[in-house]
């Protein structure tokens, strides 16, 4: 395992008097992918925006690469490196495949206003180099034929993939992916597990999922952690998590006796 | 040969060139007609420009005539003062200058405008610049400096085709290469999804500022050579219906295509001249084009989009 890159200590969230998330610790390790689950309502997104710097946690503290997210916005962390996906599909609507990764490979360049004015030799450069980089990924998640296609055209596959491509052009250490599975049938979510381990061997990074699909979540993770209401109840291996009592009952329901 | 063809400032250049030589033949040109093109001009200005923060960037703003007064008024003291001071030959070569200041301090109220109201969306940015577009022509209303209610007026009719078209060439340019590039796509990033753009490393508030400022700069542009061109100016002039003009000519155009966006505000300029029996009505038909508009082409009049393939897996 390696060195600590997410640490939640104690973090929790109060909107008004409602405790959306209460007392989560949570640490994820570089290159180590973990599955947040629980059933609806349990509080995952919510972690995930807090994560993210969406919201800001009432309580307790995140670190990120070893430094405190407190106060950050969210292109901030972005920046420092974590990228994520949406539980809605949330692509740029308006532009093509292509651009809705060139779009997320800005964040490190240093070619802005004067650059695009200017338009000389420097300008082309950069946007070649962009060009081969975006090329690159949606050649790998073989969206490359699709490049000039509006990206709301894609299959709901399509997108979903598209999307993480997105994300990856931000170069992440952490990849967040918050319910990648939603509204897929089961033979989309079988290739939604490779795609994902797939990303994890190639680029090596962290992956934190959020899925309250639990088959996809035990095939593939090497740590969980279970949230309901807030809090959460169990962590560890998939098989642990599987025979854990208390899960047993979030999921199942308690039993008569 | 292909790349050299396509390089905007080839076509920047050929723009400017076309312009200059306009500007050779309009002595002998009728009055009236040059003074019609010059107003497209300036409408190409302001439609461009307005572009940039309403269509490309997503922004709703109907502040675009009080940018444009700023920089009317500012360009028109400032050539009023070196009128008095110096002599006729001074006073050409203060024309340029006159208006880029304009055109700065234009800006400068655009930063002012855009960093309290960018945490505002939709109807309420709305409501905001159209608060400060009224606020705007109230000050200049009441200030002594600038002529109170009745405006200045003898301002030297500087405004020719040339500069106009020049001017005109450099905003579509700007707007053009600015928003074609990676990091242009960054204000059409901020249009479709905020969220999204902010979790992809894209800061939303620093593209929504750099259009507000770099729109009003051109408005600012635009004030200035319609006060050189009318020579009068008053507040009344500037009021929500000029913003609303150039609104119209954007939604028209298409939101965000830009040679839509230049052909509407040529139609919207010409109309008028066609239409003056009709005139007191004007504003009720754009109303009404808007509401058919929004209904029947919410993409713009002029947008005929490539037909799609479906598309299989």
């Amino acid at each position: 395992m390696g060195a600590s890159l997410l640490e939640l200590e104690n973090i929790t969230i109060r909107f008004g008097g409602l405790v959306a998330v209460s007392d989560v610790s949570l640490c994820v390790s570089e290159g180590e992918l973990v599955g947040l689950i629980g059933p609806n309502g349990a509080g995952k997104t919510t972690v995930f925006n807090m994560i993210t710097g969406v919201y800001q946690p009432t309580d307790g503290k995140i670190m990120f690469a070893g430094k405190p997210t407190t106060r950050k916005k969210p292109h901030v962390l972005t920046k420092s490196g974590m990228a994520r996906t949406f539980q809605n599909i949330r692509l740029f609507g308006s532009m093509s495949v292509f651009d809705n990764v060139r779009a997320a490979t800005q964040l490190h360049r240093a070619h802005g206003i004067r650059q695009a004015l200017w338009r000389g030799r420097s300008h082309h450069a950069g946007e070649k180099e962009v060009e081969d980089r975006v090329m690159e990924l949606l050649e790998v998640f073989s969206l490359q034929d699709f490049r000039d296609e509006p990206a709301t055209s894609l299959p709901y596959g399509g997108q979903r993939r598209l999307e993480i491509v997105r994300a990856l052009a931000t170069q992440p250490k952490l990849l967040l992916l918050d319910e990648p599975a939603a509204g897929m049938n089961p033979s989309e979510k079988e290739e939604l597990m490779v795609l994902i381990e797939f990303i994890r061997k190639r680029f090596g990074m962290a992956i934190l999922l959020v899925e309250h699909d639990m088959k996809v979540v035990m095939g593939i993770c090497e740590r969980i952690a279970v949230l309901e209401y807030g809090i959460k109840i169990a962590e560890g291996t998939p098989k642990e998590i599987q025979s854990h009592p208390k899960v047993i009952e979030a999921y199942l329901g308690a039993s008569g006796d | 040969m292909s790349r050299i063809l396509k390089d905007p400032r080839l076509l920047l250049l050929i723009a400017i060139v076309a312009a200059v030589i306009t500007g050779l033949g309009a002595d002998q040109m009728n009055l009236y007609y040059r003074g019609v093109i010059i107003d497209i001009g300036i409408a190409i200005i302001l439609a461009v420009s307005l572009n940039l923060i309403n269509g490309h960037t997503g922004q709703f703003s109907l502040g675009h005539a009080g940018f444009m007064s700023v920089g009317a008024y500012v360009a028109a003291m400032i050539t009023l003062a070196a009128q008095k001071s110096m002599g006729a030959e001074v006073l050409a070569w203060m024309f340029l200058p006159a208006l880029l200041v304009g055109g700065l301090v234009a800006a400068l109220a655009g930063l002012l405008v855009g960093i309290p109201s960018l945490r505002l969306r939709g109807d309420y940015l709305a409501i905001v610049t159209l608060g400060f577009g009224e606020i705007i022509r109230v000050i200049f209303q009441n200030v002594e400096a600038a002529g109170g209610a009745s405006g200045l007026s003898g301002i030297p009719r500087m405004t020719g085709l040339t500069w106009t078209f020049i001017l005109a060439a450099i905003a579509v340019y700007v707007v053009g290469c600015l928003v074609n590039s990676t990091y242009g796509r960054g204000f059409i990033a901020v249009h479709d999804d905020e969220v999204a753009a902010s979790s992809m490393g894209l800061n939303p508030t620093r593209y929504k500022v750099t259009a507000f400022v770099i729109g009003a700069f051109f408005a600012g542009i635009a004030g200035g050579l319609f006060a050189h061109h009318k020579t009068t100016i008053n507040p009344q002039v500037f009021d929500f219906m000029k913003s609303f003009e150039v609104v119209v000519m954007v939604i028209l155009g298409g939101m965000g295509r830009t040679g839509g966006v230049i052909l509407a505000a040529i139609i919207l300029t010409l109309a008028p001249e066609f239409l003056r029996a009709v005139a007191e009505y004007r504003m009720i038909i754009y109303a009404l084009l808007i509401i058919f508009l929004m209904i029947a082409r919410p993409q713009g009049l002029f947008h005929f989009g490539r037909k799609r393939k479906p598309l299989t897996h």
